[in-house]
């Protein structure tokens, strides 16, 4: 908005002569009434958005006699890591008191393959698609983007019978192809929009000199594409990690994905609710996506955006 | 010509047989799996999937059973008002946000983080957030206002705008960084043309802003109702279904039937509802958006 500004100065550099009254352009008081309310609207939702964070965190630093007494809004009287370690390695699902750390790293043996095979397989994917078309190649790419809205729902049984079929059904294999699976749709059409974003002479000069697909693939467009790579995986992470409806289909209790052994922990029927410990074992399930969301920061939203326009 | 089918079949081969799990996936998961369940939403399959046709039995009795319907009500009054307060509150917020304010990266990074997070998480938030012993009634109360009364989840009148408020607190920074998109897209000759000729801001926003912000909007509304059907984890979480099966919704009636009441076909017919839902949606915006595309 350099606009005033310049349309001012160039008035006053054409005459010289004398003005009555102020120059320059109009100043912009900074508490103007538009101010007020713009700031402290925003200032209002974000107290909004933030204090349920806030909650999570001073309620899992307190001891339950403060959370039975207190307020859920005040700060902790006294810090306690204790509803930490206890939601870590000692809360209970049914029979297993090893806390959510078994959960943790089911969820690392998910998520690491998932992301890494549904990456492969659709970035080679969209590369072919926007690349190598072939006879039939769209056909297919618009069946794979609109069961990208079928409700999981109708899909569940039948791969369910597959998985059962191949041997995989209930062990950690089976959860990951389901999740590259689901995964593939949103991933390829990134990818081919990406590819297909790339100068075409590129790819011409390398199949005048020779190159073959997969040549072409790992020497031209993977070294060229590593950002929509890293968009790639923040929307996998993030995906597959907070993913429980699929956890809890194919795994089975010992298999658990963090997710489905943190709602079996909080809203476990048995014994006394701990409170602290709940929340602990919430932000410590929530953390994952956290991390990778605030360290991303503009990429993830390139991320949503790439996969929500023209989806 | 008479040597060019053959090479036809095998030019592209590495690029054909490169796409072999995306059309595995196309044909057998996504077309095959959703054929099966539909024909299988025919049969009386129980604890097995038994190919034994009854005809539209298992929809007769979905829709003489009130859980279901107690669902779909959940699913209409949570999806409309989903629907409208996420499409009104994104866009208020996004237009806020495109009046060059200062901290708008701060402020779009606290809007969206509930975004990254899994329904299950969002869920336990809220179901201690409005735990009525300790929760927001309780700490109103304790500011002196001792009838207040505010615990939607153990009313079974107004558990799902219980579950609203969390779904809305989740989901509304992906609208709103949808519509900033959009507004970012707009020239900003527009603005100054508009400026110029004094016509207020509100009205340059409902008058020329929104109907140019057509494509965003609809894009917005088939991500969000898309997002809407699918609604189950958050409610597991949350609430469970109750107080009793107030706040149950179309996938959990689905996943309950299938996996733990043994009643597959129950699930499939009401899996196939939910398809349907989503075709009603998904066609005309795919007609809107792609049919005009080939035309023009």
């Amino acid at each position: 908005m350099a606009n005033p500004a310049t349309i001012s100065t160039a008035v006053a550099g054409a005459d010289t002569l004398p003005l009555d009254g102020p120059q320059g352009p109009r100043p912009r008081p900074r508490l103007s009434r538009r101010n007020i309310f713009i700031y402290g609207t925003m200032l209002v939702v974000a107290v909004y958005y933030l204090l349920p964070l806030y909650v999570m965190i001073v309620t899992s630093l307190k001891g339950m006699p403060e959370i039975r007494l207190g307020n859920i809004f005040s700060p902790p009287m006294e810090i306690t890591f204790e509803p930490w370690v206890k939601a870590w390695a000692e809360a209970c699902t049914g029979l297993n008191c090893d806390g959510l750390s078994r959960g943790f790293w089911n969820s690392v043996k998910i998520t690491v393959p998932s992301v890494f095979l549904s990456i492969a397989v659709a970035s080679v994917n969209g590369y072919a698609l926007s690349n190598w078309k072939f006879k039939g190649a769209d056909i297919f790419f618009t069946i794979l983007i609109f069961g990208a809205f079928i409700p999981y729902q109708v899909m569940l049984y039948p791969i369910v019978i597959i998985l059962r079929e191949i041997g995989l059904y209930g062990s950690l294999g089976g959860l990951v192809i389901v999740h590259v699976i689901f995964g593939m749709p949103i991933v390829t059409l990134l990818f081919r929009n990406y590819f297909a974003s790339l100068p075409e002479e590129l790819f011409k000069a390398a199949r005048v000199d020779g190159a073959g697909f997969w040549q072409i693939y790992f020497q031209i467009m993977l070294p060229m594409s590593l950002p929509i790579f890293v968009v790639a995986m923040i929307i996998q992470v993030t995906g597959i990690w907070n993913d429980f409806l699929f956890g809890v289909v194919y795994t089975k209790p010992d298999t658990y994905p963090m997710t489905v052994q943190l709602n079996n922990i909080v809203n476990s029927v048995q014994g006394v609710k701990e409170y602290n410990v709940n929340m602990a074992a919430t932000i410590l399930t929530g953390l994952v996506p956290l991390v990778i969301y605030f360290v991303s920061g503009k990429l993830f939203v390139r991320g949503i955006a790439a996969g929500a326009v023209k989806g | 010509m008479a040597s060019g089918r053959p090479i036809q079949l095998f030019r592209n081969m590495t690029a054909k047989i490169a796409a072999i799990p995306m059309i595995l996936t196309a044909l057998v998961i996504f077309v095959g799996g959703t054929a099966w369940t539909v024909v299988y939403s025919f049969t009386n399959s129980k604890l097995l999937p038994r190919a034994n046709f009854v005809g539209l039995d298992q929809y007769e009795r979905l829709w003489n059973t009130n859980r279901w319907i107690v669902s779909i009500e959940n699913l209409l009054i949570y999806g409309i008002c989903m629907l409208v307060l996420s499409f009104i509150i994104g866009f208020v917020l996004a237009a806020l946000m495109d009046q060059k304010i200062r901290f708008e990266n701060t402020f779009r990074t606290i809007i969206l983080y509930p975004f990254a997070l899994s329904f299950i998480v969002t869920g336990l938030i809220w179901q201690w957030l409005l735990n009525p012993d300790f929760g927001v009634q309780n700490v109103v109360r304790g500011l002196g206002w001792v009838s207040f009364e505010f615990d939607p989840l153990n009313n079974s009148s107004i558990v799902i705008y219980g579950v609203l408020i969390a779904g809305l607190w989740q989901g509304t920074g992906l609208v709103m960084v949808l519509m900033l998109a959009g507004l970012r897209g707009i020239d900003q000759e527009i603005w100054k043309a508009a400026r110029v000729d004094g016509i207020p801001m509100w009205k340059t926003y409902l008058y020329i802003v929104v109907p140019m912000l057509r494509p965003v909007f609809i894009t917005s509304i088939v991500i969000i109702a898309s997002g809407i059907v699918r609604v189950y984890d958050l409610v597991v979480a949350q609430t469970a279904g109750g107080p009793g099966i107030s706040s149950e919704v179309p996938a959990k009636y689905v996943y309950d039937y299938m996996f733990q009441g043994q009643n597959l076909g129950q699930g499939f017919a009401a899996s196939t509802m939910m398809l349907l839902a989503v075709a009603i949606v998904i066609i005309p915006w795919a007609y809107l958006e792609f049919g005009s595309r080939n035309r023009g």
